[in-house]
C-alpha cells in the first residue's frame, strides 16, 4: 500500500527555494527587465513603446551601427586571441604540469593561477605602468635585451591596442584552461596510459593520440566559457583604456559600448533603452554562441567511460 | 497607544524645532553641494564672514560625493527633502532643473549685475533671457612653463605662435627637456588642453562659438579647422610615447622638471604649487599674428542657485546677494587659487601664476568651451566626440580636414541649425 504512492519529496523544492529565489530575483528578472526596457522608448510625453525600433536604429543607422559592428568585430578579434593564444598555451602549461618527472609542479601551478583572482583594476593599473613609456619596465627590459628599437606605446597605438589589452587578459586568464585541462588529463586512468605505452605510443605522440582525444569535452566548454567571459568583457578595457574605449574607439567592446550608452558619459546622457538594446544584441550573440557549441559541436564529440 | 504617542512625538518634533528657531530670529540655510573639498573653505572662511554681516542667518554646508552629487540632489529635489541653496553644474544639468521649475529664477537678484553674459551663459536660459544660478568660478586655460628651464635655455615668453613654435624647436634642440607634457591616451587631455585651449583665437571667442550655435558657421570652415592643423604640428614635441601617455603622466613630468610646457587649465595651479621645486611661469594662448586680438577659454564651472521650494526665499536672496558680491569673490578666489571669480570686479589674488592667469581677462576676449552649450545634446555628442578627433590629429591617424568634416557630419545629423 505504501509503494504505490511515493511521498512528495518536499526537501528537494526546500533546498533547492534559496539558489532558486537568489538566482531569480537577481539574474533572471533582470534580464527580462532588459529585454522588456529595449522595447521602450523615451520620448516627451514619457515612456512609449517602440516595438523593434531600437533595434533599427542600432542595426540600420548608419553611426549606431559603424559603432556596433566596431565593437562586434573588436570583440571577436579579442575572443580569437583567447582562442589562439590562452587556450593552447593552456593545454601546454597543464600538459607541462602533468607531467610526473616536473619538480616544484605546486609551485608554478599556484604562480600561474594567481593573476585569475586578481581584481581587474589591478591587472588594468599594474600593466599600463609596466608598458608605460615613461616609467614602464618594459622598454627598459627591451633595451637590456638590444631590442628597444621594437617598443611601442602599445595601449596608445590604434593598431596594437587591442591585441595588447587581449594578451593582458590572457596573461590574467591563462589559468583557468589550465587547472581544467590539467584535472582532465589527471583523471585518465594509468591503465589507458600503461596500455599505449605496450603498444609503444610515448611521449608527444601518446600525447596526441591518446591524451588530447579523452580531453576534448574539456576543451570545448573551455571554448564555452572563454567565448561568453569574451563577450561579457568590460573591466579591463574600461580599467585601462576608460570608457571612451581610445584610441579612436579600436579597443571598445561591447561591453564599453553598452557602458557609454546606457549610463551616458561626460556631457552625453545615458540612454537605458538604446543601452538595454545593446545589452538584448549581447544576450541573444551570447545565446546563439552557445547554442551553436550545445547542439553542433558538443552532440558530436565522443565521450568515453572509464 | 504607545505607537500612537510616538508618532505624536515625530510629528510634533519638527514644528517644535521650527518653533525654536522662530523664538530666536534665525534661519537655517543648508547649501547642496558636489565639493567636499571646499568643506574647510565653507566652515572656516566664507560661512563666518557671511555671518559677520547676517547674524541671524546660519548657513550649513552640506556636501556629498562628487559621482554621486546630480543623483542624489534629483532624488531629493524631486522627494522635496533637497537643501535651500542648490550649487550648480554648468549648463544642460541645471537648465532641467531649471525647467522643471526646482530651480527659481535670479535674473532680478541684487548682485547679478557684477557678471557679464558670458559669465551667466552655463545657467541662463538657451534664449538667455532668465539666469537660475549666481556663477561662482570658472577655469582658465593657458599654458604653465618651467621658468628655470626657460632662463636657462635664454628663451623669451612666446606670444605669437610662431614664436610658440621657435621655442618648442630650441628646446628640442636642446635635449635636457621634453618641450611639452601632454598625452593622448586619455583623449580629453587632448581635447580640453589642445583644441579648447588654442581654439578660441582661431573662431573668435564667443563670435564663433554663438555662430557655431546659430548654423552660421560650420566646422569644417577654416577658422574651425586651423586648430586641428595646429594641434597636428605638436606632435613632434611631445615626448616619446605620447600616445600611452596619461593626464596624470603628464602632470608628473613637468612637476618632476623633466619638461618645459605644460598646456594646462588654472585648476592645475594648487596642485602644482605643492609639488614642484622649481618656478613656474604662464602665457595665454599664442595668437597668429603680433597684435591680433586674443581669446581665452574662461570656462564657467560652478554656479549655485535657489531650490525653489524652499520655505527660507527671503534668507536665501540675501545669502545669494552676497555670494555675487566682490567680497565673496575675494574669499573664494584666494582660498582656491586657480578656481577664478566670474565677477566683473577684478579680484586681488595673492597666488602669482593665479594673477599672471587671471590677468589676461584685461587684455583678452573671455569665451567658454565651445561644445559645452546647446551642441553636446544630441548623439553623436560632440563633446566626446571633439576628444577622439582631438587626440587623432595629433596621432596622426587622421588629418585635420577628415576630422573636422567628420564632426561636422555628426553634428549635422541631429543638430537643426547646422543642417541649412
Amino acid at each position: 500500500m505504501a509503494a504505490s504512492r511515493k511521498p512528495i519529496r518536499w526537501h528537494i523544492a526546500v533546498f533547492l527555494a534559496p539558489a532558486v529565489l537568489v538566482y531569480t530575483t537577481v539574474m533572471i528578472l533582470p534580464l527580462f527587465g532588459t529585454l522588456q526596457l529595449s522595447l521602450f522608448r523615451n520620448t516627451p510625453d514619457g515612456q512609449v513603446f517602440a516595438g523593434l525600433e531600437n533595434f533599427r536604429t542600432l542595426l540600420g543607422d548608419p553611426r549606431w551601427s559603424a559603432n556596433f559592428w566596431n565593437a562586434l568585430w573588436n570583440n571577436t578579434w579579442f575572443f580569437i586571441i583567447h582562442m589562439l593564444v590562452q587556450n593552447p598555451i593552456g593545454i601546454l602549461l597543464a600538459a607541462l604540469l602533468s607531467n610526473p618527472r616536473l619538480r616544484l609542479r605546486g609551485f608554478y601551478r599556484t604562480a600561474i593561477f594567481v593573476p585569475t583572482i586578481l581584481s581587474f583594476v589591478i591587472v588594468g593599473f599594474v600593466w599600463k605602468l609596466i608598458l608605460s613609456p615613461l616609467w614602464g619596465i618594459a622598454p627598459d627590459m627591451l633595451d637590456l635585451v638590444g631590442l628597444k628599437s621594437l617598443f611601442e606605446p602599445w595601449l596608445g597605438k590604434e593598431e596594437y591596442a587591442l591585441t595588447t589589452l587581449a594578451l593582458i587578459s590572457v596573461w590574467q586568464f591563462v589559468g583557468i584552461p589550465m587547472m581544467l585541462i590539467y584535472a582532465a588529463l589527471l583523471s585518465i586512468p594509468d591503465e589507458i596510459i600503461e596500455a599505449a605505452e605496450c603498444d609503444g605510443v610515448t611521449g608527444i605522440a601518446q600525447f596526441w593520440k591518446i591524451k588530447l582525444p579523452l580531453i576534448l569535452p574539456s576543451i570545448g566548454i573551455i571554448s564555452v566559457l572563454t567565448f561568453v567571459g569574451n563577450f561579457n568583457a568590460f573591466d579591463l578595457i574600461y580599467s585601462a583604456q576608460g570608457a571612451m574605449a581610445g584610441p579612436n574607439f579600436s579597443t571598445d567592446i561591447l561591453g564599453t559600448f553598452l557602458y557609454r550608452t546606457f549610463f551616458g558619459f561626460q556631457l552625453q546622457i545615458g540612454d537605458p533603452y538604446m543601452g538595454s538594446a545593446i545589452a538584448s544584441m549581447m544576450f541573444l550573440i551570447i545565446l546563439a554562441g552557445v547554442c551553436l557549441y550545445l547542439f553542433g559541436i558538443q552532440t558530436r564529440l565522443r565521450r568515453y567511460q572509464f | 497607544m504607545k505607537r500612537a504617542s510616538i508618532m505624536t512625538l515625530l510629528l510634533a518634533s519638527p514644528v517644535l524645532g521650527a518653533a525654536g528657531s522662530a523664538l530666536a530670529q534665525e534661519t537655517t540655510l543648508t547649501i547642496e553641494s558636489w565639493r567636499n573639498d571646499d568643506l574647510a573653505i565653507w566652515q572656516e572662511k566664507l560661512i563666518p564672514a557671511f555671518q559677520e554681516k547676517h547674524p541671524d542667518i546660519k548657513i550649513v554646508f552640506s556636501p556629498s560625493a562628487p559621482t554621486e552629487y546630480n543623483a542624489a540632489l534629483n532624488a531629493k529635489l524631486d522627494a522635496g527633502s533637497a537643501g535651500d541653496l542648490i550649487t550648480c553644474r554648468p549648463f544642460d544639468a541645471s537648465l532641467e532643473l531649471y525647467n522643471k521649475k526646482q530651480l527659481a529664477d535670479l535674473t532680478d537678484l541684487p548682485g547679478m549685475e557684477n557678471f557679464s553674459d558670458v559669465a551667466k551663459s552655463a545657467w541662463s536660459t538657451d534664449d538667455g533671457s532668465a539666469t537660475f544660478c549666481v556663477p561662482m568660478a570658472s577655469v582658465i586655460h593657458g599654458f604653465i612653463y618651467n621658468k628655470d628651464a626657460f632662463e636657462e635655455l635664454g628663451l623669451e615668453v612666446p606670444e605669437t605662435e610662431e614664436e610658440f613654435f621657435a621655442v618648442l624647436d630650441k628646446i628640442k634642440e636642446d635635449g635636457n627637456y621634453i618641450p611639452m607634457a601632454m598625452g593622448t591616451k586619455d583623449l580629453w587631455e587632448a581635447a580640453t588642453m589642445g583644441y579648447q585651449n588654442i581654439g578660441p583665437n582661431y573662431w573668435k571667442g564667443e563670435e564663433g562659438r554663438q555662430a557655431l550655435i546659430k548654423g552660421e558657421q560650420k566646422l569644417t570652415d577654416p577658422q574651425w579647422v586651423e586648430p586641428f592643423a595646429t594641434l597636428a604640428r605638436w606632435k613632434d614635441y611631445l615626448g616619446d610615447g605620447f600616445e600611452a601617455q596619461s593626464y596624470p603622466d603628464s602632470q608628473n613630468l613637468f612637476t618632476l622638471g623633466r619638461a618645459a610646457i605644460f598646456p594646462a587649465g588654472s585648476w592645475e595651479i594648487s596642485v602644482f604649487n605643492t609639488q614642484v621645486d622649481f618656478e613656474m611661469g604662464a602665457f595665454a594662448p599664442p595668437v597668429k599674428a603680433a597684435g591680433d586680438k586674443c581669446y581665452i577659454s574662461d570656462h564657467t564651472d560652478i554656479g549655485i542657485g535657489l531650490n525653489a521650494k524652499s520655505p527660507n526665499q527671503e534668507a536665501a536672496k540675501t545669502f545669494l546677494s552676497w555670494v555675487a558680491s566682490p567680497e565673496f569673490a575675494d574669499i573664494y578666489a584666494n582660498a582656491l587659487p586657480g578656481f577664478f571669480s566670474l565677477s566683473s570686479t577684478p579680484v586681488e589674488m595673492e597666488d602669482p601664476l593665479a594673477q599672471e592667469f587671471v590677468a589676461w581677462r584685461e587684455k583678452c576676449e573671455s569665451t567658454i568651451r565651445s561644445t559645452y552649450q546647446i551642441l553636446s545634446r544630441g548623439t553623436p555628442n560632440l563633446e566626446n566626440e571633439t576628444w577622439v578627433k582631438s587626440a587623432n590629429v595629433i596621432n596622426g591617424t587622421q588629418t585635420p580636414e577628415e576630422a573636422a568634416a567628420e564632426l561636422q557630419k555628426g553634428l549635422e545629423s541631429w543638430y537643426e541649425p547646422q543642417q541649412k
